[in-house]
């Protein structure tokens, strides 16, 4: 397998030049620029509720262990098993075990980017377990047997007419370019697992700490029929979720809806905190939440990054990444993409490994400027660059860059350095964008600034004297 | 690990990772930098004053849930009174060709569906899902209706449980225009209020019909849940 | 005024152009000029690459030369971002903290400095032809410099601004992240200088030159005829 930097650098200059996957991007994502503008336009305030939204998730973080405590708690007092993971694999653990437990069967899945996360899929049908995601977006790219390719839209990377092949492919279905009957196609193929499924596993949005209930936002209702019609219900969350009050989903249902889909509240919006009780006619006999850490507790330990697991996963950033959009999802190679991807991952899996995600950014900041937790997302990664070469430098990089330290700080180097430039200029032209070429990084696609005769020092000087 | 201690479980192990990590103090968002000493909380009383406006007079709310119903596509129906419900419902009835539907035991829906005279699957103490998902229709009533964003608030205990609002086709709300509230902030305040002591295992916020965008990022309804969503509101 | 001229390194070498209309416009609004020869550049590479401490090297360099400035006015909101945002980020708790703070207080973007500091928005320019703006991110985003060009370019004869609807959209320089990734920051050029073909432009302005030497070299290796111009050059033609 290729290391994560060389697939990406890969992946992500094939993609680059992709005109027709740059046109569907650019499309789908400026119609989400307009809705998402005006709904903005209807709050009151949009960057006052930033900042209300900011400070909730900052009190939440920064008193992580009480709230986590008093979610756990009240689940439980609901009947509800709350499990605890540190990694990846005690998760994977947890839950293959309770299924294993039911003897199930069939596990029905809402969307869950945790599960992702976690690679739960692979697991379990490793298991021997069938497992169907529900959402459909999750499920077309589950037949298609890849990644979702954006934490919010899915398959935002395939036309209808692609989508029309899979399902004829692999459901017999016959094709059709209407999203409507597409949609209905999925719709019935689903209807038969819900009602047949043991277990159904959802991811939760928000962890209400007050209440202890988790939260899920959704457009489809595919979670709720996953959470009323099986037997078992697991719920897996990354432990960062966590909101203190009930009264802050007013807040943070919309901010939500608006940043992340330009809707002004999500279809449903649902709270689950606990199984069926004694006065209840339906629902799941037993619930299990399992909280996750892997990792989270280290980005926790960094003051200067904790406010990226304010993170609600709204996918926002991602939408007006410039990066993103040219060199889509796939290319991050990992579950979390766009500016949070490439704040986080460096933490998560490892900053050696995946520092070349902080580094593909212009930091142009659009990222900052739209998250509506007020992430501090491009100056992190500044901050993860910082770490990376302080941890690890690369020897001819510094070494560059102190070179470079002299030559600007010694004014006979510079104006030399810039009389040599002007002589190489006339040859550099001979094999500029050749392979020949030492900035042939520039000029394969780029032609070269001007040098002109005199520089603007030359011209002061000559001016005063 | 000390011996003649307790294994650690993985709860104590986390709850410790974090009290470690939060000894180091993170600065407050929009403070540039700073750490703030003993930083109480949100103000949450301000929420109400960033989010969309919406008027506090009766025809203000009606306005606004009405424009919301518009644009998401629910069939919102504000009628003088239960007589008049009564008989818009059975047109919709006769309209849509129901045969059977599904329904909860309230005096609303009692008085309704029995005016509907049609065969219906009552979800009180327990129901069969297969006899559900024949149902043409789920009718319920409903916590609160919230102005701001054309949401019905239900729970697992007032609504007819968790599937009767979403595993049938069409969702039918029956409602009394007193429930009707300002926004989403007012629409939690009520929620702690009437359950503070004892929440339902489910409570949710329903906002049109069930809908998706997977597609080309193209609405169509129905994804998962009903096409259909109609408010019947009566004064 | 005395204003302190600091002329970026690579404008230097490459856009002396540039340096010298401020030269001009500000002579003309009466104002005495100096520009110290030991400043060259800012340390924003080495900083955005991660190597602090090499960035540090220079930048002491810079805080010491502009020690006395009364105003330090620069051409470019990258360059000025970093002295007026990530100086004092990069000297934080380091013994020239509160040197850094203070010359972040001291230093303008050109513009910026034009209409929020001396408050003149009219330079009696005159230029024929229809021109977008590309607002450079960190202008736009550190400096938050979006109004004060729009403000000196309306007040142009002849000139017909126009808003491109990528104007917010970063143009893919990035630093040595154009060289680091250099297909990304041509698709990004690419986006960009279609957005701004779109309006039917015949320039593109910018107060950043270095964002237009990345989308001029690019639209000369593409042989599309739309030019690119710095603010300054087109605020001094008359
Ligand atoms: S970082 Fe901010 S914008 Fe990005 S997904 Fe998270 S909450 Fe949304």
């Amino acid at each position: 397998m290729s290391s994560p930097v060389s697939q990406f650098k890969t992946d992500a200059t094939a993609k680059a030049g992709d005109l027709r996957h740059r046109g569907l991007i650019q499309t789908a994502l400026r119609k989400y620029e307009i809705v998402r503008d005006v709904r903005k336009g209807a709050f009151q305030d949009w960057e006052q509720a930033r900042q209300s939204a900011a400070e909730t998730k900052f009190f939440a973080i920064n008193h992580l262990d009480t709230h986590l405590v008093e979610f756990a708690e009240k689940l439980e007092a609901r009947g509800t098993k709350v499990h605890w993971a540190s990694t990846a694999s005690q998760a994977r653990e947890i839950i293959g075990g309770i299924i294993k437990q039911k003897q199930a069967k069939s596990v029905v899945k809402s969307k869950a980017m945790t599960a992702e996360e976690i690679h739960l899929n692979p697991a379990l049908e490793k298991l021997g377990f069938e497992v169907v995601e529900s959402d459909l977006g999750e499920y077309i790219v589950q037949l298609r047997e890849e990644a979702p390719y954006h934490i919010v839209f899915p398959a935002m990377h395939l036309t209808r007419a692609e989508i029309s092949d899979l399902f004829h492919n692999k459901l017999g279905s016959p094709e059709t370019h209407s999203p409507e009957e597409l949609t209905m196609i999925a719709r019935d193929a689903l209807r038969e697992k819900y009602i047949t499924a043991d277990i159904g596993i959802t991811g939760a949005n928000f962890a209400i700490a007050e209440t202890g209930m988790i939260s899920v936002t959704e457009n489809e209702g595919n979670a709720r029929l996953s959470a009323a019609l099986p037997k078992t219900m697991i719920s897996l969350l990354g432990i960062e979720k966590v909101l203190p009050k009930l009264e802050d989903l007013a807040l943070f249902l919309p901010m939500l809806a608006t940043a992340g889909a330009g809707q002004q509240i999500t279809c449903y919006n649902t709270m689950y905190g606990g199984p069926r009780q004694a006065d209840e006619c339906d629902g799941p006999e037993e619930y299990h939440v399992v909280l996750l850490d892997n990792r989270r507790t280290e980005l926790l330990a960094d003051p200067e990054q904790r406010d990226a697991l304010h993170c609600i996963r709204c996918g926002a950033c991602l939408n007006v990444c410039p990066i993103f959009r040219n060199v889509g999802g796939h290319t991050y190679g990992t579950t979390y993409s766009g500016p949070i991807g490439s704040v986080i991952t460096p933490h998560l899996r490892g900053l050696q490994d995946w520092k070349h995600l902080s580094n593909s950014s212009s930091l142009c900041g659009a990222c900052t400027e739209t998250c509506p937790v007020k992430i501090d997302l491009h100056h992190h990664l500044l901050h993860n660059r910082r770490n990376a070469s302080a941890g690890k430098p690369s020897v001819l990089e510094r070494l560059a860059y102190r070179i470079y330290a002299i030559a600007v700080n010694t004014p006979g180097f510079w104006g030399l350095g810039k009389r040599i430039g002007r002589l190489a200029y006339p040859f550099a032209r001979f094999f500029s964008g050749t392979i020949y070429d030492p900035a042939r990084a520039w000029t394969k696609t780029r032609d070269l600034p001007p040098m002109p005769g005199q520089s603007f020092k030359e011209w002061w000087k000559e001016r005063n004297r | 690990m000390v011996e003649g201690t307790e294994p650690m479980s993985e709860r104590e192990r986390i709850l410790g990772r974090i009290r470690e990590a939060l000894k180091g103090r993170a600065p407050l968002p929009g403070h540039h930098g700073e750490v703030v000493e003993n930083f109480a909380g949100p103000e949450r009383e301000t929420f109400s004053q960033w989010l969309p406006a919406v008027g506090n007079t009766k025809k203000a709310k009606f306005e606004a849930f009405a424009k919301a119903s518009a644009d998401l596509k629910t069939d919102f129906r504000h009628v003088a009174d239960e007589a008049t419900m009564i008989r818009e419902l059975r047109s919709v009835a006769k309209e849509e060709g129901w045969i059977k539907v599904a329904s909860h035991h309230t005096d609303l829906t009692d008085m309704a569906c029995g005016k509907l005279g049609l065969p219906t699957l009552w979800t009180d103490g327990g129901y069969d899902v297969n006899e559900m998902e024949s149902c043409d229709v789920g009718i319920s009533v409903c916590d609160a209706l919230v102005a701001q964003t054309g949401t019905i608030v239900l729970t697992s205990r007032t609504g007819g449980g968790r599937a009767l609002s979403v595993l049938p086709p069409h969702h039918v709300v029956l409602a009394h225009s007193k429930q009707m509230v300002r926004d989403l902030p007012a629409a939690f305040a009520l929620l702690k209020e009437r359950f503070g002591d004892g929440f339902p295992s489910m409570m949710t916020l329903i906002t049109g019909p069930s809908r998706t965008g997977d597609i080309e990022r193209i609405l169509v309804l129905g994804a998962h849940g009903p096409k259909k969503l109609t408010v019947l509101c009566h004064d | 005024m005395k204003v302190t001229l600091f002329v970026p390194c690579f404008m230097d070498a490459c856009y002396p152009k540039v340096g010298i209309s401020i030269v001009e416009i500000l002579e003309r609004l009466g104002h005495e000029i100096e520009c110290p020869e030991e400043v060259v550049c800012c340390g924003q590479p080495a900083f955005n690459s991660g190597y602090w401490e090499e960035s540090r090297v220079i930048c002491r360099k810079v805080l010491k030369q502009l020690e006395r400035a009364e105003a330090v006015v620069i051409p470019s909101g990258s360059c000025g971002a970093m002295l007026k945002v990530f100086y004092p980020e990069l000297f934080k708790g380091e013994p020239e903290e509160a040197a850094a703070n203070d010359l972040a207080a001291r230093t303008w973007e050109f513009s910026d400095f034009l209409v929020k500091r001396l408050g003149v928005t009219d330079l009696g320019a005159k230029f024929e032809g229809k021109a977008t703006f590309h607002d450079g991110c960190h202008g736009l985003r550190e400096l938050k410099t979006k109004d004060s060009p729009r403000r000196l370019l309306e007040k142009v004869e002849g000139l017909e601004l126009v808003e491109m609807e990528a104007a917010e959209t970063c143009c893919g320089f990035g630093g040595t992240f154009s060289a680091k990734f250099p297909m990304i920051s041509t698709a990004m050029g690419e986006v960009k200088c279609s957005s701004a073909n779109e309006t039917g432009a015949d320039w593109m302005v910018s107060n950043d030159s270095s964002c237009l030497m990345h989308l001029q070299g690019l639209l000369d290796r593409q042989g599309n005829p739309l030019k690119t111009i710095h603010l300054a050059e087109v605020l001094a033609q008359r």
